[in-house]
């Protein structure tokens, strides 16, 4: 079984429109009206369906009112892969562009037909058709149009309408029933008959359950659901299955073994292999003569943290069915990987997205619907819904990997590079379900007959690779070398992370560029632009200085970083300048941003996805640790994993720059890794002291300090 | 070993049979199908469960049934009679101060019950109040706009440092 897509290729269509032909796939037209538009791409809090909806709308040629957007299902909708790596505004925005421009014009020829005019003559506008004096609308000509044909190949990819829908700020579709506090999360559905399930994690990864003390439970309304290691409780009432499992940690008996890494010796770790080694620019020849300046960086393990611990509900039917509900990021992708684990036809299960908080990556979803799946089987017929602890999410989620790179420039008289050689070492930066051949879901490895997990691997090139993500320097070096050394043996669990190794690179990159510029004497945004020549890098990075007022002096104990990078190499360009006060404590009072992402769909969705990532990777580059001993993840709280918080965060101000007639890219991994840098660099510009190993704490300036002065 | 509590939600009086050690919040959400109040950590640390019990800020989750007995509670659905919005909550739609919407409950339960007890409550006030809750997209600056403008909804109180 495999869980890639069938990709017919034609030369028109968009991709995702040519795996899923069929125009009834994404689009119904009620009688009433209203609009069906169904994609494969989820919301996980970005705001991308709206933005489709938005894109939708204007194609058809109705307001966004009449649009309604259902959560994507296996069984409808189109199958659109994950919704990951910033592709959904390409992939998905280009496809429902096409794919409503065809039922916009199959209506348009409907209304035509009718009157008896020439198609060319009929006109839309909110959801009305006009010819002369003559209107009918998209709900009146429903039932006499079939859109249960394939999208034409040779079709225009657009209405060529440009409304002004697209472009606007149009406001979420989600967030009125979610600041009114209505049930719309996965949490709190409440399906007919529904049981709360729990699961109790073992104590470590490497653990295995000997023996389980049933009697402990007796006083406790809750069925034991055990198979091998994987042990859990269903029961009517969700705190009593709370204390079940509470009750249960007590009444099992488990083999631990020490499997994890030196928590503080991570690059030994990263470093000893073996590796597959990526060679992505091979040097034409040995280094030329002149000064060398080399340095090295590293990030720690990353916790996902997003604000809700997973959730998953399963129901095993009677008719042999399967149905689950997931806040995965690829519902067709879980679907496989289900049917994989337990031998069963894919054709049988069912996945619904149903949203959740924040998702950025892939975290423990996927692993709640499993929980669920399994906990479910023992009810048949009776939904069970699976609530994660906080603890399981932070501990037990997949994590960012630790990485760490050696950058090493040879420079000319003038402080401009002549080479650059630059090696990555990390682990895989995903294990998606059926990613590697095997299911991938956390219970499985803890089953009777488990499954065992290779080592995380990384997407290819095309897709913008994992562990070598934005390892090619935008700048125009004459010599350059970038090898990534993906680890093979992997004690902890990682998966793919809001930006992959892109966030450690730029940061790697973007700090080096910055002692470079120092070495030669040069002011950093100078020295960039001496190397810089795409005019639309150029204008990113001006504009950034210009709202930043790069050139203004700055008080004693105040410092300003830039940090900049293409997203993908091909994806939206992003300037980030940070202004930090450092004095007894790091203080990052604000991030000044300039970013191009082509043309613009929603302007407000693009500057909060970009204030969000950007306040994100600030957590991320001040806060943020995984810490573990040699057997467990210990971080597995707010207090032991902190965060940003209110009084921590700092003001943003997004500039978008526009590139007329540039192709819309996605917006919410772009800040990562310029915020990194530009703060390191603000930091280092503020007290003269350059910390390469993240977090940026104020235990890591003292070390520095203490490191500079030897 | 249920019992019944008696307690104000939103306004009515209610009674609840469960086991004394849940919590307020399962109570809200499994017993009276309050899901506006979310579950984020089970220990007290995002704010993603406040509730104003009898005028105070409380983290539901971290709030045995047993203490909650003859209470006052007020969720997020209950802040404002009626069908409408609080101000809050308006302030955060009309500023979209928001991603993924889970942490805002918690916020605007705080955040209302502070401009309902210090309607002049400055940027560095309101920052503080909402410490302690915890937002992951990184929507904090919006939510802290909306909220100084939510304060100047109704009877406007503009203080000097806030109108330059």
């Amino acid at each position: 079984m495999t869980v890639q897509r069938e990709i017919v290729a034609t030369p028109t269509l968009p991709q995702d429109l040519a795996a899923n032909p069929v125009l009834s796939r994404w689009v119904t037209v009620h009688s009433d009206g209203t609009i069906d538009v169904r994609v494969g791409k989820v919301e996980l809090g970005q705001g991308i369906l709206t933005a489709l909806a938005q894109i939708a709308a204007e194609e058809l040629g109705v307001d966004i009112e009449q649009v309604r957007m259902p959560p994507a299902n296996t069984a409808r909708g189109p199958n659109e892969g994950q919704t990951s790596g910033s592709m959904s505004i390409i992939h998905s925005g280009s496809a429902v562009r096409a794919a409503c421009a065809q039922v916009r014009a199959k209506f348009a020829a409907e209304a035509a037909r009718g009157w008896d005019v020439d198609p060319d003559r009929v006109t839309v506008r909110q959801g009305v058709f006009r010819c002369d004096e003559r209107a009918v609308s998209y709900g009146e000509l429903a039932g006499l149009v079939d859109l249960d044909v394939a999208a034409d190949p040779g079709a225009p990819l657009t209405s060529g309408d440009r409304s002004v829908l697209v472009g606007m700020s149009a406001a979420r579709l989600d967030l009125p029933d979610k600041i009114a506090g209505r049930p719309r999360y996965i949490h709190d559905l409440a399906l007919p008959g529904q049981l709360s399930g729990r699961v109790l994690r073992p104590p470590s990864p490497e653990a295995r359950l000997l023996r389980v003390d049933e009697s402990r439970l007796a006083d406790l309304d809750v069925r034991l659901v055990r198979d091998g290691s994987f042990v859990g409780v269903v029961g009517a009432d969700e705190a009593e299955t709370m204390r079940a499992v509470k009750v249960l940690g007590d009444a099992t008996t488990w083999e631990e073994s020490d499997s994890l890494p030196d928590e503080d010796d991570l690059s030994a770790f990263l470093r000893s292999g073996p590796h597959e080694t990526v060679e992505v620019l091979t040097p034409e020849g040995p280094e030329p003569e002149g000064r060398t300046i080399s340095a090295t960086y590293s990030r720690p393990f990353l916790a996902h943290g997003s604000m809700a611990p997973s959730c998953g509900i399963a129901r095993w039917n009677d008719d042999g069915t399967l149905s689950v509900w997931s806040h995965s990021q690829g519902i067709h992708g879980l679907r496989a990987a289900i049917a994989q684990a337990l031998d069963i036809d894919a054709e049988r299960i069912e996945v619904e997205h149903a949203e959740n908080a924040g998702c950025y990556g892939h975290n423990g979803a996927d692993d709640a619907a499993f929980d669920a799946v399994l906990l479910a089987r023992e009810v048949p017929g009776r939904p069970v819904q699976v609530q994660w602890s906080r603890q399981d999410e932070l501990a037990w989620s997949p994590l960012a990997s630790a990485m760490t790179a050696d950058v090493r420039a040879v420079v000319d008289e003038s402080g401009s590079v002549l080479s650059w050689r630059y090696d990555v070492w990390s682990q895989g930066h995903t294990s998606r379900p059926g990613y590697l051949g095997v299911p991938g879901l956390l219970a499985g490895a803890y089953l009777e007959q488990p499954w065992s997990y290779p080592a995380p691997g990384d997407p290819p090139a095309a897709a913008g690779a994992g562990t070598v993500r934005n390892g090619v320097p935008i700048y125009d070096f004459p010599d350059r070398g970038v090898t990534g050394h993906r680890l093979l043996e992997t004690p902890i669990r990682t998966s793919a992370m809001r930006a992959l190794g892109a966030y450690m690179n730029v940061f790697a990159i973007e700090s080096f560029m910055d002692e470079l510029a120092l070495s030669a004497g040069a002011d950093p945004l100078e020295y960039r632009l001496r190397h810089l020549g795409d005019a639309r890098a150029r204008s990113v990075l001006e504009a950034a200085a210009r709202s930043a007022g790069w050139e203004t002096p700055m008080e004693e104990g105040v410092g300003l970083g830039l940090g900049f990078a293409r997203y993908k190499d091909k994806g939206a360009y992003c300037a980030v300048i940070a202004e930090v006060e450092a004095e007894s404590d790091i203080r990052l009072r604000r991030l000044t941003i300039a970013v191009d992402v082509g043309r613009v769909v929603n302007p407000d969705g693009v500057r909060n996805q970009i204030e969000g990532g950007a306040t994100q990777a600030a957590s991320w580059t001040l806060k943020e640790r995984v810490r573990f001993d040699r057997r467990r993840i210990t971080s597995d709280d707010w207090e032991s994993y902190p965060i940003l918080r209110f009084s921590e965060a700092p003001e943003v101000f997004v500039e978008i720059v526009e590139t007329p007639g540039a192709p819309s890219v996605g917006a919410g991994e772009a800040a990562q890794g310029p915020t990194a840098a530009a703060i390191a660099n603000a930091v280092a510009a503020a007290i003269g002291v350059r910390v390469r190993d993240l977090p940026l704490t104020a235990d890591a300036v003292v070390a520095a300090i203490e490191a500079a002065e030897g | 070993m249920t019992q019944a509590f008696e307690l104000t939600v939103n306004g009515e009086h209610v009674r609840i049979e469960t086991h004394p050690d849940t919590s307020l919040l399962h109570a809200l959400r499994n017993d009276l199908g309050l899901k506006g109040t979310r579950f984020g950590c089970g220990l007290g640390l995002c704010g993603a469960c406040f509730v104003r019990m009898d005028g105070q800020v409380v983290a539901a989750c971290d709030t045995p049934m047993w203490s909650a007995e003859g209470r006052s509670v007020v969720t997020v659905e209950g802040l404002e009679p009626g069908e409408g919005l609080h101000r809050v909550q308006q302030a955060l739609l009309d500023e979209q101060a928001a991603q993924c919407g889970f942490c805002v409950s918690g916020i605007i339960v705080n955040a209302a019950t502070l401009l309902d007890t210090n309607p002049d409550a400055d940027e560095a006030t309101v920052v503080q109040a909402l410490d302690r809750n915890l937002c992951r997209c990184g929507v904090q600056r919006r939510v802290v706009r909306a909220v100084l403008k939510a304060r100047c909804e109704g009877p406007c109180h503009v203080t000097p440092e806030d109108a330059e």
